[in-house]
């Protein structure tokens, strides 16, 4: 292992990890409220609209992110849809996790008590009312295993992104080692920076379970 | 005779093909309060809920001082905060603490102030000795606190008329009794109720009127004394005998 040449990269893999995180998070963000969309769609069986998001959740889940990257990439510009790389990757990447996020917090809203809506309801609060300030936090908890689960996995899809010219870890990975024949140090340096970036979520996702859990839940 | 609060003429409710309420016509005044008795599926639950529009109806009327309750209409959630209910199962909200589940509706839906709505809270929750549990949450209560700090959240809507749902079915029976006097205090503050219970000596103490609902009609109405000692119908004498004997089974 070449030590000195780590260094020399390392700079390269910070700003490749600075757009892995950035555009995952936009991506997840975007993700996430997509999710809750199609969600309370369902939850409400909006007529027409909640056909189309299950079209769409099936869709989604049932597609690799690749494809449907190259389809927003490489599809989308012939019917004169042309998107940046990094707007691409955000894109795809909240396509795939919608029908994911949608899947965790429509099975939090269903373990909701119907009987808790009727309480709400039947103390006068309207039905979005009811959705934000009763049914949701009580499913967010129920959700948040499923949820941190899916933030961990989109996280690791973004390592796809490199197909579209976006030049995240595995990019600069893969032409570090083109360039350099540097195989064994730029996949040391790759495998260090995807812990670096998941391991402190994954944690921070279980202390926030157990935050939830205990803010009054349960029993 | 003081103004009619709720008017329920000719009221259907069908299940799929099953008819659950057929024709049924009930008035409640002001100040008023009717216990509703009738054996289990009887549908007693079922026209409470028909009454805050949980459940549609397929035929009559519901009025509330004079304003049709429909299921579908655009003032549904403002006709439901003239209506209190208590659950069976309290239904308090278990990520709220008791001070939030009781200011909730007061201040989301009614647009009241979260200070004056604050005092008030603490006030009622004070009246059912319950003010110290203000910070606790649902799941640190017993089952007969839960059904108090229920009570005091329908209370605080200042409701025309409160629908009590079998509140202590589901409380251990040395509960029952913390819960039943508050409901009977509420009597004695002028309180108009329309309550479901299967405890016949609080049906007796607190009720103006007892109505025995059985094969989807009113089937008697009385006072609590005749009702009790001298019914009308042979159903009522045989509902009466069979309670006992449920009774001893139930708890």
């Amino acid at each position: 292992m070449d030590w000195g040449y780590i260094q020399n990269v390392l700079p390269l893999y910070g700003k490749a990890a600075w757009l892995t995180l950035r555009t995952g998070a936009a991506g997840i963000l975007l993700a996430a409220i997509v999710g809750l969309l199609c969600a309370a769609a369902s939850h409400w069986r909006v007529p027409v609209l909640r056909r189309i998001t299950s079209a769409y959740v099936e869709i989604s889940r049932n597609t690799p992110l690749l494809i449907q990257l190259f389809f927003i990439y490489y599809g989308l510009p012939k019917i004169g849809i042309r998107t940046r790389p990094e707007a691409c990757g955000i894109l795809g990447l909240a396509f795939l996790g919608g029908g994911y996020m949608a899947e965790a917090f429509r099975s939090g809203i269903e373990a909701v008590d119907r009987i808790q809506e009727e309480s709400a309801l039947s103390l006068g609060l309207t039905r979005l009312q009811t959705f934000l300030h009763v049914i949701l936090p009580q499913a967010a908890a129920i959700s948040a295993p499923a949820f941190m689960a899916n933030v961990v996995f989109l996280m690791k899809e973004t390592s796809v992104f490199s197909a579209v010219s976006l030049m995240d870890l595995m990019f600069t990975a893969k032409d570090q080692i083109g360039l350099y024949y540097r195989t064994a140090e730029n996949l040391f340096l790759l495998v260090g920076a995807y812990l670096l970036i998941l391991l402190p979520l994954s944690m921070l996702g279980s202390v926030w379970e157990r935050r939830l859990r205990y803010a009054g839940f349960g029993t | 005779m003081s103004d009619v609060v709720l008017s329920i003429s000719h009221l259907t409710k069908r299940f799929d093909q099953q008819t659950i309420l057929e024709d049924l016509s009930l008035d409640v005044r002001e100040g008023e309060v009717v216990v509703i008795v009738g054996s289990s599926g009887c549908g007693k639950s079922t026209l409470l809920r028909c009454i805050n529009a949980l459940e549609e109806i397929q035929g009559g009327e519901i009025r509330l001082r004079g304003e049709p309750i429909r299921h579908n209409s655009k003032n549904l959630p403002e006709m439901r905060r003239k209506i209190g209910m208590v659950f069976q199962n309290y239904e308090l909200f278990p990520h709220l603490t008791v001070l939030d589940n009781i200011m909730l509706s007061p201040v989301r839906a009614q647009k009241r102030s979260r200070e004056e709505t604050r005092t008030e809270a603490l006030t009622l929750l004070d009246r059912v000795g319950l003010k110290e549990k203000a910070g606790s949450y649902p799941r640190q209560l017993s089952g007969g606190q839960k059904q108090r700090v229920a009570i005091v959240r329908a209370l605080i809507m200042h409701p025309e008329i409160l629908l009590f749902d079998e509140v202590t079915a589901a409380l251990d029976p040395e509960m029952v009794r913390e819960v039943l006097d508050v409901i009977v205090s509420l009597a004695d503050q002028g309180k108009t109720m329309l309550i479901v219970t299967h405890e016949m000596s609080f049906a007796r103490a607190v009720a103006d009127r007892i109505i025995l609902l059985e094969d989807r009609r009113i089937l008697e109405e009385n006072t609590p004394e005749q009702f009790f000692t001298s019914p009308k119908t042979e159903q009522a004498e045989k509902f009466l005998q069979s309670f006992e004997f449920k009774r001893k089974k139930e708890s």
